[in-house]
């Protein structure tokens, strides 16, 4: 296995440099630089600051400062907040994305599971479909609606919650993000497990269960929940991946200073640096919990064997 | 035992509250939460860009002159200053108490210091154009001469002297601008690029700054060396830059912000019955205008620029599509700017149908017609009021027999292509001044500025532009030359000005010394707040 774990990163290291080499040509192909403004530059300013940031370099050769500087750990300074360097950028706000999304996707896993397990229980019973109906409504309804609503109902109405802002970490301001992002991943959850529950449900091993006599309890949760489980582990991979690098939705409403609004900001404004920055980041991310995901197959499912 | 404990535990708790109580009523921070749409990019005054970080520069700092609460010219780290019979020579009498935040005296040298730095190349600074009035001071930011050539002098630690290319009567008001702020040698010596860090940084100004979290907050402390720190209320601004317009408004409602700088425009006239007079709508130096590619066949014609121009309705697009967060404007530069009187449009009185049957004849009389319509394209960039400004546009231009297609782009897109100077009909531009005078806005329709997106070249346009230049020395006699080269511009269409921007705050009636002004300055040093 940890042959096998080490194999794996080591593939990797390939797949970002062909990943970091498509994104560097990519955003350079896109009109514009990260000095077109409102507001024109003259031609010496805008050389002067292009020398600044080396974008005066040919192409290649700012390719070959970015891998040697990427080598030595450095992402470079973000062109549109020069202050900070694209690192020290992710250093302060990729913590918070991380708390935000791990917190919504345990609360999803949990809550998602439990209620996927009670309506494949009840399948076609009532319990079965109010399930449904709140999974249906929470994966339909898009986040943009939920947050602000989140804030009229919560924040302004019943003052229970600050509309925006992280303040600090202050567990009132987190309650409201991290509703958003975890309710449509509830509704998922919840769908998926209850496919694969009924799925599991009706298998051999179930019924030869159930036939040698044991309890309800031991048969659910000792038996059918196990395979029930691949199926949501497959898909909280790429979803935890996805949910611990931001969200741009719920970071502008919720004026949450994570790095979800630096992958699309960073690109319209043309900020190379911070756009490379943010696709290292999610690629890095996408890796391991792909790896994660591969690892806990063999851990819940004892026929996946990778030696 | 238990009920004695019991007792002394709430009677020290209710004292503990009592005391805070008290404490917090006597000795309570004026906080000051002031909401901005957008992040300021820097604290260094030299790699300032956009108006927000403006906003936080004045508070940190303070160049020679300032901008009082009404955006009036006061008296800065200079208490005083003269200038030389040919306008050429400024003197500035630096205030004997001038100090940095920590505690060491300011003096004329480091205003040399911080303006050769603004110019070096190796800067890199955006707005190095504030100073390019100064002797050599364009020739330094373009390679062609040393920083130390700079028409800059420290006579004595208390006088500074500033040599100018020309008499230039807006200078004073340039030397507002953000790039013209001292920045400390000895910290940036010291410290490099860390130089601008919170707790670092060192500055001149009413504040210092304590916390940055880019996209949540920037907190600024009163700076007690400050000079005037005794009139100084707030004790804490707490920069809070917020994206969603929607939000921003929950957030104001919820008392989370004093004032914020921005509206969702869309909502104004709910806005306004739910806010009443908390919301401020006043002008704004600022002209929203169409580009027209004037050395481009078919624009090249005067007469069917006029008639386009003649024939878009300002009024609808000011209160359909903007809720009058804009106003209908007819001149490149805005009215406000004291001793000038912009040039309008001569169709700007006439009736709208008038102006319609005038435009109508003109194209007729080019020949254009059902069998054969002019085509248009215009361009934009993204953003949803851009969009309904060209589409309303494309609808007024329908009855005229004009076919107008219309063009997104994001905004970098968009501003790289009229930069590089790419072919195209018509574009939308904007123009915010920088300083309060006509010259920020003419000047980016003479011929060689990067801004010239209309290839405009007229030489009865510069012609006039220098000799309102060349009189420099007589400000009334400029400002006059100047609304004769406006007038010049606008009869020939340079640039198809529409609508004129408002500034829009929200603004607590607990906040005090928040005054309207047409350059949407408000310095927080003036402004207190009710506890």
């Amino acid at each position: 296995m940890l042959i096998y774990v080490f194999r794996r990163l080591l593939t990797a290291i390939p797949t970002l440099f062909v990943i970091v080499t498509l994104a560097f040509f990519l955003i350079r192909v896109a009109p514009g630089g990260p000095f077109n403004q409102e507001r024109g530059l003259s031609p010496e300013i805008k050389a002067n600051l292009e020398a600044q940031f080396g974008l005066n370099d040919p192409l290649w050769k700012q390719y070959l400062n970015y891998l040697n500087n990427l080598l030595h750990g450095s992402f470079g300074p973000s062109y549109n907040l020069p202050d900070f360097t694209v690192g020290e950028l992710f250093w302060k706000g990729l913590p918070i994305s991380i708390q935000l999304g791990a917190s919504a996707l345990i609360l999803a896993l949990i809550l998602g599971s439990i209620l996927g397990v009670t309506a494949a229980l009840n399948q076609n019973k009532g319990g079965d479909y109010a399930v449904i109906a709140v999974a249906t409504a929470g994966s339909t309804i898009p986040t943009f609606v939920i947050a602000p609503l989140i804030q009229l109902v919560f924040g302004l109405s019943w003052k229970l919650l600050p509309i925006g802002g992280w303040g600090d970490g202050a567990l009132l301001n987190k309650i409201g993000p991290v509703l958003t992002l975890a309710l449509p991943q509830i509704a998922i959850v919840a769908r998926l497990m209850r496919g694969s529950m009924i799925e599991s449900l009706r298998s051999h091993h179930i019924r030869t269960a159930r036939a040698l006599g044991l309890s309800d309890w031991s048969v659910v949760v000792k038996h059918a929940l196990r395979g029930a489980l691949l199926p949501i582990v497959s898909y909280a991979g790429p979803a935890a991946a996805a949910l611990l690098t931001g969200s741009i939705v719920v970071e502008t409403i919720f004026s949450i200073p994570g790095v979800g609004r630096y992958f699309v900001d960073a690109a319209l404004n043309r900020d190379y640096t911070l756009v490379m920055g943010t696709v290292v980041v999610i690629a890095i991310f996408t890796i391991i919990f792909n790896l994660i995901v591969d690892v806990l197959y063999a851990v819940v499912d004892p026929r996946v064997r990778y030696d | 035992m238990l009920k004695t404990l019991l007792k002394a535990t709430v009677f020290a708790s209710t004292l503990a509250l009592a005391s805070g109580a008290f404490h917090s009523a006597a000795f309570a921070e004026m906080v000051y939460n002031r909401g901005s749409a957008a992040e300021p990019e820097t604290v260094d005054p030299h790699k300032t860009s956009t108006v927000y970080e403006a906003h936080v520069l004045r508070d940190l700092f303070e160049g020679l002159v300032m901008q009082d609460a009404k955006a009036d010219l006061i008296p800065g780290a200079a208490e005083s200053w003269t200038i030389s019979d040919d306008g050429k020579t400024y003197t500035f009498k630096l205030r004997k108490d001038a100090a940095w935040s920590d505690g060491s005296p300011l003096t004329a040298e480091d205003f040399v210091y911080s303006f050769r730095r603004l110019e070096d190349p190796a800067t890199g600074a955006e707005y190095a154009s504030m100073l390019y009035p100064i002797v050599k001071a364009e020739d330094v930011n373009k390679g062609k001469a040393k920083p130390e050539e700079i028409g800059v002098k420290a006579v004595d630690p208390q006088t500074l002297e500033v040599k100018l290319n020309a008499p230039t009567p807006y200078f004073l008001e340039m030397l507002t601008h953000q790039a013209a702020y001292p920045v400390n040698k000895a910290s940036i010596e010291k410290l490099g690029a860390e130089w601008i860090k919170p707790g670092k940084l060192i500055s001149n100004g009413a504040y210092t700054l304590a916390e940055w979290v880019p996209n949540d907050h920037l907190k600024m402390v009163k700076n007690p060396k400050f000079h005037d720190a005794a009139n100084v209320k707030v004790d804490v601004v707490n920069f809070i830059p917020t994206e969603d317009r929607s939000s921003a408004m929950k957030r104001f409602e919820a008392g989370e912000m004093d004032s914020y700088d921005d509206l969702p425009t869309e909502q104004l006239p709910d806005l306004q019955k739910k806010f009443g007079d908390q919301i401020r709508v006043a002008p704004y130096l600022g002209t929203y205008y169409y580009a027209i590619k004037t050395d481009k066949k078919p624009w090249d014609n005067v007469e069917l620029r006029n008639a386009i121009s003649e024939a878009i309705d300002r009024d609808f697009l000011a209160e359909k599509v903007w809720n009058n967060s804009m106003f209908p404007g007819y001149s490149m530069v805005p009215p406000g700017i004291k001793g000038y009187t912009p040039a309008m449009a001569k169709f700007a009185e006439k009736s709208q149908i008038d102006r319609e049957d005038e435009a109508k004849k003109v194209l007729e009389k080019l020949g254009y017609g059902p069998s054969n319509p002019l085509k248009m394209e215009i361009r934009y960039n993204t953003s949803e009021n851009h969009k309904n400004t060209a589409v309303a546009i494309q609808e007024q231009l329908k009855p005229l027999g004009i076919e107008v297609t219309l063009l997104n782009t994001d905004t970098k897109t968009h501003y790289g292509f009229l930069e590089q100077k790419g072919s195209y009909d018509v574009a939308r531009a904007a123009w915010i001044a920088d300083y309060q005078d006509p010259e920020t806005f003419l000047g980016i329709t003479r011929k060689d500025s990067g801004n010239n997106y209309s290839s405009y070249n007229s030489p009865k346009f510069e012609e006039a532009m220098n000799k309102a230049a060349a009189a420099g020395g007589n400000p009334e006699e400029r400002m006059k030359l100047l609304t004769e080269a406006e007038r010049v511009m606008i009869d020939e269409v340079g640039n198809i000005p529409l609508l004129y921007y408002s500034y829009h705050n929200i603004v607590s009636p607990k906040l005090h010394g928040f005054e309207d002004n047409v350059m949407d300055v408000h310095p927080s040093r003036f402004i207190s707040k009710d506890q």
